[in-house]
């Protein structure tokens, strides 16, 4: 056996000891700061549970005999008497990725150095993100006083009501799940606790953003226009 | 100060993915409007989507800019959710099939 006394670098230690420091050895495989790298793990993993929402819907839907309602009239709205399909979604579309143009102008701030920029983009990007959440309370209030349920619909297969209220409503809890998180990190930003650690953080966030945005691409094609 | 400089890009390329996610998201929106239907629908929505996918993945997630060992750390599994829809794909036209036999109402 050796006898090297280094810790850092020894693969002889028993026990726990040598546990921790196989694991927790100089070993670096991704050169990117290390929260980066773990949302990303969390995302992957995310990713993998929206998938499997999305699979699950594709199956009932796939399978079932009923008549799948026409979303474009379930979700239409009469905005001054004119009858518009989807038009709810299309506009809370169009608010995420706005949240998402200003988050990415947030991290670039950020990196920049440009505190007060990073701050007012961020508290932007929470802003947008609140407004989606209450058009989706606005969305599931007008479909629940339709009468659709989990279980059943007026409009026809009761799949419909299940898989939209599980696959919007985690959405939507990550949505705002995102909107504290960038909140809390935005004042963060302000008080200036990252001047010495750097603005990673920043883009750390803006991965989980931009990553629910993502997930709404996924929906708004499978679910909604599909 | 950081070790690390972080992802540092000019400020145009992310107003003109910006600006495509719009474009992109309006025309997916018209599919709909326009009330395209069969396969034309299907092949416009798949397209527009990935096509914002893509875009949000490489550019505002910095992906492009990343290195291949977290490339690969990312997209690799998603190869076990193209096999999963695959396989519940089939399931569910079996049973869709086997309910049009049997409870054909």
């Amino acid at each position: 056996m050796t006898t090297q006394t280094d810790e850092s670098t020894s693969y002889t230690a028993p026990g726990i000891d040598g546990l921790v420091s196989d694991w927790s050895a100089d070993k670096q495989a991704f050169d990117v700061p290390w929260g980066k790298l773990m949302m990303w793990i969390f995302l992957l993993s995310d990713t993998f549970i929206f998938s499997i929402f999305l699979t699950s819907y594709m199956n009932v839907r796939l399978s079932q005999t009923d008549n799948w309602p026409n979303p474009s009239e379930v979700f239409a709205l009469e905005i001054a008497g004119t009858h518009m399909p989807l038009i709810l979604i299309a506009i809370m579309t169009f608010v995420l990725i706005t949240s998402s143009g200003t988050m990415a102008m947030a991290v670039r701030s950020a990196y920049s150095g440009d505190k007060r920029t990073t701050v007012i983009l961020m508290a932007a990007t929470a802003l947008l993100g609140a407004s989606f959440v209450g058009m989706q309370v606005f969305e599931w209030s007008k479909l629940i006083s339709e009468g659709v349920r989990p279980w059943s619909n007026p409009f026809g297969a009761a799949q419909f009501g299940s898989t939209f209220f599980m696959i919007t409503g985690f959405h939507g809890m990550h949505v705002t799940a995102g909107v504290i998180y960038l909140s809390i990190i935005a004042r963060k930003v302000g008080r200036g606790d990252y001047e010495k650690k750097g603005y990673a953080i920043v883009e750390i966030t803006g991965l989980y953003w931009h990553f629910v945005d993502l997930v709404w691409v996924f929906i708004f094609a499978f679910f909604y226009l599909w | 100060m950081s070790e690390t400089v972080g992802q540092q890009h000019p400020i145009g390329i992310y107003l003109k993915v910006w600006l495509l996610l719009f474009v992109l998201s309006t025309f997916s929106y018209l599919v709909d409007f326009f009330h395209v239907e069969g396969y034309l629908r299907w092949t416009l929505i798949l397209t527009f989507m990935f096509l914002k996918a893509g875009l949000i993945i490489a550019i505002f997630m910095h992906v492009a800019w990343e290195r291949l060992a977290l490339k690969y750390v990312l997209l690799v599994p998603l190869s076990a959710i193209a096999v999963l829809i695959t396989l519940m794909a089939i399931e569910g036209d079996y049973t869709f099939l086997t309910r049009e036999t049997f409870f054909d109402p």
